[in-house]
């Protein structure tokens, strides 16, 4: 094989990572170079770029190799696949990443890997260019490895020493998923490795018996990604699933990734267009698991096909078919139920309830303090609002949903 | 009407400290002209003063965040907003927690548009590096829309520590060379040079862009078109958009290549005889609907020879986690009692009635359930092996899961427990509670009278080993 230039092989091994939808680089701790070395972590993460998918770009997204000896049909990569091949050496990906963290292009490096010879040897390369990072260069920008579920518990270790954040993929919503689609791949091993993670951390956080602290382990905790609309499950399992994930592993994230064509793709799996508003909703569902005090059997009550509406975002959706619980007082009502109402988000609710100790809201404070009253106006009173007749109206969803597609003449 | 005329470099300290003295004087806001240098609107007519002597005044620590940020603004009132605000924090002091008030509204939002700017700046400047002799050197171009360079620098000198960088503003200019920041005076847009490493960027750039989720509305949310023309790899998206619609068709319309011929991975496991058969076998149980939640199956753990066989409930979160039994609270627990009743845990063979944990998701933790009898009856398969295995003189079963698994009979347990019954092929069982029933009990004086009876209960099981 003709030897690849470096632009080359960064051309292959991005291309074959821009199917994860993870880039975050916040939590976990906070560091400078003012004493030596090279980076920073702010804890809230930057954007360093967006693509014109509407992605954002702050971390270098790159495989060490897309050579891959398993056979997952949804994956680009996957050793059936007839997509250009290439390999970074550790030092290649080294010098990329602090070269491009230099010019303030990225917050530092998310690196993944095809599955080459075994796990073990794949993992152990991939730790070598985390420890190279950390240890040779003095390098304290953000570190996200996947991790291999299969690989050694000293490697597995040693990756949560140097990253920041650690993840693996759960890959599809359902074990029967992983089974047709990832026949390599075990359920039960990547929940397995994700138990080790927790533990991991855990253990980290504990103090020996001398009152010494473990060395830090990941800490910006672990996250996973699911593909949405390659199998049949439905928003309802795979919300279900997501809350099992977040509360088992106290995962940080859970990233749900429209099911994109990829070239080459395999017969056992035919293309669609991504379900890109699908994926929306999910995140806004997930959004409201974690930060709204919902649960995954109120959001998708009202469903009977168990998947979220596309019209309507799922927190409107909800308060429309739970129009008897509305208007809210947004002078009286706790913040459980302010947190309910469609336009208020968790930062509105705060500053409601600071500036309602000293005197009572009307609408225009609300606007002014953030909410969305085009959403939020049907289902608050305030001291010069009542939404009258708006919530009784058989037409309130129509206010929200978008125009009916209009049927062209065939 | 006063003019206070305040320097470009160090312009927020400068009004700071005036603001200081003119609000300890009490002069009002309408008397006041603040003027940066550089700001086109003075007013000449104003008189320049000084601002008078001393005086001390208290202001909420928010404040002080706010009106640095504010302060940073572009709008030419940012300074006479701040000084009207500050002049009524005096009479009242919560003001700031009012974001209904138009005047602590309009500050924070000045304060958040700044905030966003100096953010943006952290995001989208992109250094090139230029020639040095030493530590290298790395030069940028940016043009904020507001006056923020020296609020934005503390982020640069945190991060590049290890390099000299020089950022070039139209309003002012920044050095650093490892130690610390100097500003400067704006200079004419200087030529930086050609970097090489722009290309791979760009490369980059394209290749983690998927033509088939083309959303340039959200792109440019985040990434307005006025950063553009100082960020290299921007030239690139009119084409990635032109070509994306294409792409994303060819890829649809390629045909679907051939996969290999796979050998079939068809093998049935063989009835599990030795401990790693068993675990392996276990790990893989589906007869019932527990393993879709739970993390794992996990086994007993001990001597295949214990004279002595624990069976607990199920595996809790810890558990679950590690694969391991009796490792949570709960293990804990039962560890000491065991230590109490003089038995070597070590000689003694723990594993549970339920293999998997199960459990109901509540917000961010799993609250334990009781397994029903189906997945009791389904999970005795599994304790059955092991008991044929470890064929042990008497089992302990700990709580009312563990004696309906070995007895069959899931009645009341207090009634039943520190009794013999039997397994029905006639294995002595000792029945006493669940180590977390002890963790249960509110009562300190309940907790510790059922503890002694607890621990009697293990010593009877010892005592009866050792007849």
């Amino acid at each position: 094989m003709v030897k690849r230039t470096l632009q080359e092989k960064l051309a292959i091994l991005s291309d074959a990572a821009k199917y994860d939808a993870s880039c975050a680089s916040s939590g976990g701790e906070r560091r400078n170079s003012r004493d030596g070395g090279i980076g920073s972590t702010t804890g809230s993460g930057i954007c360093h770029a967006y693509a014109p998918d509407g992605r954002c770009i702050s971390l270098l997204k790159i495989l060490m190799t897309n050579f891959c000896i398993y056979d997952c049909a949804y994956c680009v990569n996957r050793v059936s696949s007839n997509v250009e091949r290439a390999r970074f050496t550790p030092a290649e990906v080294v010098e990329l990443t602090l070269e491009f963290y230099r010019r303030n292009y990225i917050e530092g490096l998310f690196l993944s890997s095809g599955i080459i010879k075994s796990p073990d040897d794949t993992m152990s390369d991939m730790v070598e260019i985390a420890r190279s990072l950390r240890e040779d260069h003095g390098f304290r920008g953000y570190i996200h490895l996947k991790t291999i579920p299969d690989a050694a518990p000293e490697l597995i270790d040693a990756a949560g020493r140097h990253a920041d954040r650690l993840s693996i993929n759960v890959e599809l919503p359902t074990d029967a998923g992983v089974e047709a689609y990832a026949p390599e791949k075990s359920p039960d091993q990547i929940r397995r490795a994700m138990a080790d993670v927790r533990l991991r951390k855990e253990a980290s956080r504990e103090r020996s018996h001398t009152g010494k602290r473990a060395p830090k382990f990941a800490p910006a905790g672990q996250s996973t990604q699911m593909i949405v609309g390659a199998d049949g499950a439905t928003d309802s399992t795979i919300l279900q699933s997501s809350t099992r994930l977040y509360s088992s592993y106290k995962l940080k994230r859970v990233y749900y990734s429209a099911f994109s064509p990829i070239p080459d793709s395999s017969a056992k799996l035919p293309l669609i267009k991504p379900p890109l508003m699908r994926e929306h909703r999910l995140y806004q569902a997930d959004w409201l698991l974690r930060f709204y005090g919902f649960d995954v059997g109120e959001i998708v009550a009202n469903r009977p096909d168990g998947n979220l509406d596309l019209n309507v975002d799922p927190k409107l959706a909800w308060a429309l078919a739970n129009r008897h619980l509305f208007p809210v007082n947004v002078n009286l009502a706790d913040r459980e139920m302010l947190l309910r109402v469609p336009g208020i988000g968790t930062r509105s609710v705060g500053r409601i309830l600071a500036a309602r100790r000293h005197r009572a809201l009307r609408y225009d404070d609300l606007r002014r303090m953030g909410a969305n009253l085009k959403s939020a106006k049907a289902f608050i009173t305030a001291l010069d609002w009542t939404p009258r007749g708006l919530l009784d109206q058989d037409n309130l969803r129509a206010r929200f949903a978008p125009e009916p597609e209009q049927l062209s003449l065939f | 009407m006063q003019r206070v005329d305040l320097p470009r470099i160090g312009t927020f300290a400068a009004w700071r400290d005036a603001a200081r003295a003119h609000a300890a004087h009490g002069t009002p806001p309408e008397h006041l002209l603040w003027v940066r240098e550089g700001d086109t609107s003075a007013d000449l007519f104003a008189t320049p003063a000084p601002p008078p002597e001393g005086g001390e005044i208290t202001v909420p620590k928010r404040f002080v965040s706010l009106a640095k940020l504010a302060g940073h603004h572009a709008d030419p009132e940012r300074f006479a907003l701040l000084y009207r605000l500050l002049t009524r924090l005096a009479a009242a002091p919560r003001l700031l927690d009012d974001r209904g008030d138009p005047l602590v509204d309009r500050l924070n939002r000045m304060a958040k548009e700044v905030g966003r700017d100096r953010h943006k700046m952290h995001a989208f400047l992109r250094f090139r590096e230029v020639e040095s002799t030493g530590r290298r050197h790395f030069a940028a171009w940016f043009e904020p829309s507001h006056p923020i360079l020296e609020i934005a620098t503390p982020f640069f000198a945190d991060r590049f520590g290890d390099m000299n960088w020089s950022i070039f503003t139209p309003d002012m200019s920044a050095h650093f060379d490892g130690a610390r920041v100097r500003f400067d005076d704006p200079v004419p847009r200087p030529d930086i040079g050609d970097d090489a490493t722009e290309d791979l960027w760009r490369t980059y750039f394209r290749s983690i862009f998927n033509p088939a989720r083309l959303k340039t509305k959200a792109m440019q949310a985040e990434m307005p078109k006025k950063y553009w023309a100082n960020m290299p790899e921007a030239q690139d998206i009119p084409g990635l958009i032109a070509r994306a619609e294409t792409r994303a068709r060819e890829m649809a319309e390629a045909a679907p290549s051939l996969p290999p011929l796979r050998a079939s991975r068809i093998a049935v496991p063989p009835r599990p005889e030795t401990a790693d058969q068993f675990a392996a076998a276990l790990s893989t149980c589906t007869r019932c609907d527990l393993c879709r939640h739970a993390t794992q199956a996990v086994p007993g753990e001990g001597p295949a020879d214990a004279r002595l066989m624990l069976v607990g409930e199920q595996p809790g979160d810890q558990e679950d986690l590690a694969g391991r039994p009796f490792v949570g609270p709960a293990g804990k627990l039962l560890d000491r009692h065991l230590v109490e009743a003089a038995i070597d845990r070590d000689r003694v063979y723990l594993t549970n009635a339920v293999k998997h944990f199960k459990f109901r998701p509540q917000n961010k933790r799993r609250i334990h359930q009781t397994p029903n009898r189906t997945e009791v009856e389904h999970c005795r398969w599994w304790l059955d092996l092991e008991r044929e295995r470890v064929q042990p003189d008497l089992i302990v079963a700990l709580g009312k899961t563990a004696a309906l698994a070995l007895t069959g009979n899931g009645d009341a347990l207090l009634k039943r427990r520190g009794q013999f019954e039997a397994t029905p092929d006639g294995t002595p069982v000792l029945i006493t509670v669940h180590p977390s029933y002890l963790l249960r009990l509110p009562d300190p004086r309940l907790k510790a009278e059922e503890a002694r009876a607890f621990t009697d209960d293990l010593a009877k099981a010892r005592d009866h080993l050792a007849a």
